[in-house]
């Protein structure tokens, strides 16, 4: 029993990260159909932008507390959102209308530069980096079973985030015109709205989302590395598959579920196969539900 | 009557032109080993073969069928292990294991395609991602693949009295395959086969409407490029006398891709030089090794924005004439 509810709340972490990355695939696929490889990047990169902050925080001695943690987190969520929308406009705009196949090479290629020129980045480099804050231990027992504050904060931020996101887009103007262009983006222009800048602030939200999860999960397991971003891209895309592509909180059941059933399933089939379940998972919800949980039924063949 | 001669004329010299090119490269090629006595040189010259192969292959699902495939590195780890299983556990005859590979390769493609090509093609690309990471894991954790350490000691087979562990030989051996493989790609392309391909790649509707098979083709495609990939897979295993999961990464379907992409999708010559450049250019920069992921990527991009048939680009047959 104790066992169980320690893997629960790992679960219901690590799968609110996947749930905070896939918001952002499923999102831009919402809008311009097109699946963002380097989205898991964008993830990486808020980790490593939240590096740099909590250090440069540290020097003025701020770097430590929550006021610092959540300062580099917006400092983070700011520098990766402006970095989303740059690559859209350079790497995906001047390709709208092209064969599917282009954008999605571009995509492939705007992944490995991300990921590399981190690499090559002296500051960053190749190595694991080690966190600058490591979270306190600090919590209470229940039912035998420490659970830290800081993991619930984690948990908490997540949550907020998410909930923040869905209202924004069900509930505010600009929230609006972006599912209009979602829908219809012909349409969308013809009614005076501006896609371009939709498509903008639908990459701005997905990677501010993602630097989000990026600078907690630098916190949580304390370590960063550049290649983060490419496994956890693709549970992302998992989870928003499993979910329903383009469907929000379909994103969020999914990254939460996802998180489950990894936790769960590793630990009942081995540490080693762990990618092998979340990806196989992946091919059996496209086998037997290729809509997803909350997806609509226009997501056949195309 | 003069027009008709003069362009009739205009495609002969070109052919011409073409038919010398081919024969005085492939004189060139013949030549190689005798020429350089270099091992290093010789060796470049076995990769790039396997990488103009490789991406022959790999343009029938790309290039062909504009299918998306991320994972073909598991194709060619498939075949790889498949040879060295058969050949060195069970002593198979090395042709029936060659065989085995590309089957087995495409028993594999064929699971991932009937299951994907139903759904949008651009799911493909996230499965076999999914799927080459799949396989290297399993590789690395099965103990009839040998685990992390792979399987070692593969027997060179003879073929008509000739070691394969001869890197003399292994050369010539590839170059048949690469020749052959052009000839039947570009052949392909051209057949039936192929312009079904390109009327599904260009327009999926228009082609479902014109009483073609979609799903059909792109199996089809994805299945011959998988065949592919395990055969070359195959003489990949002893080539090196050895697999191990950390020769099929991720970055291996990369620079597949990039063969693919950088020598023109669709296009046999194209992909052919691109096979060559994307193990030429890399020897060339050495120096900046640590750079060289960060370029192809940058070079995927930059080749889309501006250049996306590629350095040679397919020329499309029926366009011309008339």
């Amino acid at each position: 029993m104790s066992q169980f509810l320690e893997q629960l709340l790992n679960a219901l972490v690590i799968g609110s990260f996947y749930a905070l990355v896939a918001l952002g695939y499923s999102m831009v696929y919402g809008i311009i159909r097109l699946i963002n490889f380097a989205h898991g990047d964008l993830y990486m990169l808020g980790a490593f932008f939240g590096y740099s902050a909590l250090l440069l925080l540290g020097r003025i001695s701020l770097g430590s507390g929550v006021t610092g943690v959540l300062l580099a987190m917006l400092i983070a969520m700011g520098m990766t959102g402006g970095l989303g929308v740059l690559v859209e406009r350079v790497a995906y705009r001047p390709l709208r209308g092209a064969p599917r196949i282009i954008p999605l090479i571009t995509a492939l290629g705007m992944s490995l530069f991300l990921e590399n020129a981190v690499m090559v980045f002296k500051p960053w480099g190749a190595s694991f980096r080690v966190y600058p804050v490591t979270l306190g231990r600090a919590g209470f027992d229940l039912f035998g079973v420490h659970i830290g504050y800081a993991h619930l904060a984690i948990f908490a931020m997540a949550l907020f985030l998410m909930v923040g996101l869905h209202l924004f887009v069900e509930r505010s103007t600009y929230g609006k015109a972006m599912r209009a262009v979602a829908f219809d983006l012909e349409a969308a222009q013809l009614m005076g709205i501006n896609a371009n800048r939709m498509i903008s602030l639908g990459f701005f939200l997905g990677s501010i989302m993602a630097a989000a999860a990026g600078v907690m999960a630098g916190l949580y397991y304390g370590q960063i590395n550049f290649l983060m971003g490419f496994i956890v891209g693709l549970k992302a895309f998992t989870a928003s598959v499993l979910g329903g592509i383009g469907n929000l909180p379909g994103a969020m059941v999914g990254g939460m579920l996802l998180g489950v059933l990894e936790v769960f399933g590793t630990s009942s089939v081995g540490g080693q196969w762990k990618d092998v379940f979340a990806f196989g998972a992946l091919i059996l919800i496209l086998v037997f539900k290729p809509t997803g949980l909350l997806g609509e039924r226009t997501a056949g063949r195309m | 009557m003069n027009t008709v001669n003069a362009r009739s004329a205009g495609p002969d010299r070109g052919r011409l032109a073409r038919t010398g090119g081919v024969v005085l490269l492939l004189a060139a090629a013949v030549a190689l080993p005798f020429v350089s006595s270099s091992p290093y040189v010789l060796d470049i010259a076995i990769q790039m073969l396997f990488y103009m192969a490789l991406a022959l292959g790999l343009n029938v699902v790309v290039g062909y069928a504009g299918l998306l495939d991320l994972g073909y590195a598991a194709y060619f780890a498939v075949g790889a292990y498949t040879l060295g299983i058969l050949t060195k556990t069970f002593q198979v005859n090395f042709w029936l294991a060659l065989l085995a590979a590309g089957v087995f390769a495409m028993l594999l493609g064929s699971f991932i395609g009937m299951t994907v090509l139903r759904l949008r093609s651009d799911y493909l690309t996230m499965v076999t991602l999914g799927f080459g990471e799949i396989i290297r894991i399993t590789a690395n954790n099965l103990k009839i693949t040998g685990g992390p350490t792979g399987i070692f000691g593969i027997m060179a087979p003879k073929v008509f009295g000739l070691s394969l562990g001869q890197p003399r030989n292994i050369y010539f051996v590839m170059l048949i395959v690469v020749v052959l493989s052009t000839i039947a790609m570009a052949r392909l392309g051209n057949s039936r086969v192929g312009r079904a391909w390109a009327c599904l790649r260009e327009d999926q509707d228009a082609a479902e409407a014109m009483g073609i098979n979609t799903l059909g083709y792109k199996l089809l495609a994805y299945l011959t490029g998988t065949f592919w990939g395990g055969l070359t897979g195959a003489f990949f295993a002893v080539k090196m006398t050895a697999v191990s999961p950390g020769s099929f990464s991720f970055m291996q379907s990369v620079t597949v891709l990039l063969a693919v992409v950088m020598g023109g999708m669709g296009s046999v010559p194209g992909v052919v030089l691109g096979g060559a450049l994307v193990i030429l250019l890399p020897e060339m920069l050495r120096a900046v090794s640590d750079w060289r992921y960060l370029v192809f990527g940058a070079a995927l991009v930059l080749l889309m924005l501006f250049r996306p048939a590629g350095l040679w680009p397919a020329r499309h047959a029926g366009k011309e004439e008339v």
